[in-house]
């Protein structure tokens, strides 16, 4: 019983990351229908971004995280700006592929800044948010990871309910044409959602970081196990993405404890053909999916 | 004594079997041949082994692009799993050359039809969804098929990879790189055949209003599943082909090399040679392959001159890079690839003094 609660905690807790991770994924499908194969990159920037600031430069941790997500969110603006924003009307096609190009070149340049190492963090969450019970010991990691994430859903959720900005990025997702003629500034909106999105990557990035360190192997992995979270959840439901990745995480840790650990890595993705075979609109996905 | 064709100036095609007509002028005709000839006759006389071996290569890459721009240039679906179906393929060519003691002109197609098959399982997503999810779907194959070839033990023999009989061809041995040279061009000859006159079928033709339009060619009376599958398919079958052909020029396979990044270095090709052009996949598959060599190359040079001191500088990082780089930049700046570069220096020729 305390193997299954452990696992069960494991698989919450790592579903609830992949979740997160999910969440940018989802947010730059909804507003320019591009799937970003280059998610699990700016995941490992941002974790890089918070390891090079924290270990150089000797800021307080708060201090380093804020200007990290900085980063990151500059990092989107860029990209979207420099290599995005010239295919706006190009067939998708290109658009994908320039971000499976994308992804190649930043895992390369990542690998040559800092190699294909591990690098761990300098603890320094404090030791009030470790929870025990009974046999199971919850590391305080998963207390911070599960406090940021909800703060970050909540901002977010607010975000998109109230500012206009919020509510500019949501009429695009619905209809850019009609979002268009009715004055939104469409190219703004892609710009920010590529900023918020690599900006929430990044912050996943670092907690992955702090939970397993810091290896871009790892962390693009990730990013691809995205592709079986968001086809649970539905491509373009936010809330789906943190249920896709709680359900895809207990599988994971489930498989890996009782039937065989390598089987761990394939089984979100043979649940994703079954997914794409059965019902390919996710849980809480539109309905409206083009069938050719 | 028919009519010599030179270029006309104008278009004058009166008749649609003009239009589909594979060399517009003799001249193209004469290049072709006279580039077949120095392929075949004097290349083999005058390149080193080290060149011979990168011409195997640069061959076997283009019958494995080719397959993939008939996938994503010709109907316009993503795979990104490319490189675990050459896999497949050089599994199944090895199985059937160890296990079944197969010749390799039987085991080489047999394990391109083992591939197709594979591959059509995981295009069956495609054919209810759109191309999106068929990408989706290759990058999943990517990893079950990964897992299948190191777990599946007693087929595949996991880690330890699967040594091959020495290659024969219909009971001649056949010698080192330049036998394999010969294969390996002669195969490439005839894909490209295939592939050509494909694209000039009704099938070729319903792939491509496939690409541009989906719905316009479901109005039109094609049958989109089908089709989609059966491109699927063929382009599985280069794929599987291509991987039985290397499997037999390595002599021994490990599941390692098939992973994300070979069908990302596929993907390269097909971008960078150019979309729904075949002699694009040969340019991207000598670009590429080059690319590699030279990157190789230079690494080497730098740590031996010394001017880059640390050891832990690896070739695959900078060739990720420059592969990541060159994607995008041949998106950004020329998204028709080497194939419409050549045919702007190739009119700039024929238009000289004139050109513009």
């Amino acid at each position: 019983m305390d193997f299954f609660m452990q696992l069960l905690v494991g698989g919450l807790t790592v579903g609830f990351l992949y979740g997160l991770s999910a969440m940018g994924f989802v947010m730059i499908f909804k507003s320019s229908s591009v799937l970003n194969f280059a998610h699990g990159e700016l995941l490992a920037i941002g974790a890089y971004f918070f390891l090079a600031l924290a270990a150089w430069a000797n800021l307080p941790i708060p201090i380093v995280f804020i200007i990290a997500l900085g980063g990151c969110f500059v990092l989107g603006l860029l990209v979207e700006r420099i290599f995005l924003r010239p295919l706006i009307g190009e067939p998708l096609i290109f658009v994908i592929m320039l971000t499976v190009g994308l992804a190649a070149m930043f895992k390369g340049l990542i690998l040559l800044i800092w190699g294909g190492n591990l690098y761990t963090y300098p603890d320094f969450l404090p030791k009030i948010l470790e929870i025990r019970w009974g046999m199971i010991r919850i590391p305080p990691v998963y207390g911070a990871t599960f406090i940021i994430g909800t703060l970050f859903l909540t901002l977010f959720g607010l975000f998109f309910k109230f500012s206009s900005q919020g509510i500019y990025m949501r009429s695009v997702a619905d209809n850019q044409r009609a979002a268009l003629s009715l004055g939104v500034n469409v190219k703004r909106v892609f710009a920010l959602s590529w900023a918020i999105a690599a900006l929430v990557a990044g912050m996943s990035g670092m907690v992955l970081g702090i939970i397993n360190g810091v290896n871009v192997h790892n962390l693009s992995a990730i990013g691809l196990k995205v592709f079986p979270v968001v086809i649970l959840g539905g491509l373009d439901s936010i809330g789906g993405a943190i249920i896709g990745g709680i359900i895809i995480g207990l599988l994971e840790t489930f498989t890996g404890g009782y039937l065989s650990p390598s089987l761990r890595d394939v089984v979100p993705y043979i649940v994703l053909v079954l997914i794409l075979l059965i019902k390919p609109y996710g849980l809480f996905g539109l309905k409206e999916i083009e069938r050719v | 004594m028919r009519k010599i064709h030179l270029h006309p100036c104008g278009n004058f095609r009166e008749r649609y079997d003009r239009e589909l007509t594979v060399f517009s002028t003799d001249f193209g005709r004469l290049w072709a041949g006279i580039g077949l000839m120095i392929l075949f006759a004097f290349v083999p006389l005058l390149a080193s082994p080290y060149m011979m071996y990168i011409f195997n290569m640069i061959g076997i890459a283009a019958i494995a692009a080719i397959g993939l721009n008939i996938l994503i240039g010709f109907t316009g679906q993503i795979s990104l799993g490319h490189g675990a179906f050459f896999g497949v393929g050089a599994y199944a060519g090895a199985i059937f050359a160890t296990a079944l003691h197969l010749p390799m002109f039987v085991s080489v197609p047999a394990a391109g039809l083992v591939t197709a098959g594979i591959g059509m399982i995981f295009g069956i997503p495609s054919g209810r969804l759109k191309g999106l999810y068929l990408t989706i779907a290759t990058l999943a194959g990517q990893f079950i098929i990964e897992y299948v070839l190191i777990h599946w033990e007693s087929l595949t023999k996991g880690t330890m990879g699967i040594t091959l009989p020495p290659a024969r061809l219909l009971g001649l041995p056949i010698a080192g790189d330049i036998g394999f040279y010969y294969i390996i061009f002669i195969a490439l000859a005839g894909m490209v055949w295939i592939a050509i006159n494909l694209m000039r079928t009704r099938y070729g033709r319903a792939f491509i209003a496939i690409r541009d339009n989906d719905r316009a060619a479901e109005g039109m009376g094609i049958p989109i599943f089908p089709y989609k599958l059966l491109s699927f398919g063929i382009s599985s079958f280069y794929a599987g082909f291509a991987g039985a052909l290397w499997a037999f020029y390595m002599g021994s396979i490990t599941a390692e090399p098939f992973n994300l990044g070979l069908s990302v270095e596929y993907i390269a090709m097909v971008i960078i040679g150019g979309l729904g052009s075949i002699s694009g996949s040969i340019f991207g598959a000598v670009f590429i392959t080059l690319l590699n060599e030279t990157l190789r190359f230079a690494t080497e040079l730098l740590m031996n001159t010394g001017i880059v001191s640390q050891s832990g500088l690896n070739v695959a990082p900078l060739r990720e890079f420059v592969f990541g780089l060159a994607i995008v930049l041949f998106i950004l700046l020329e998204p028709r690839g080497l194939a419409e570069v050549w045919r702007i220096i190739r009119s700039g020729f024929r238009l000289w003094p004139f050109s513009y």
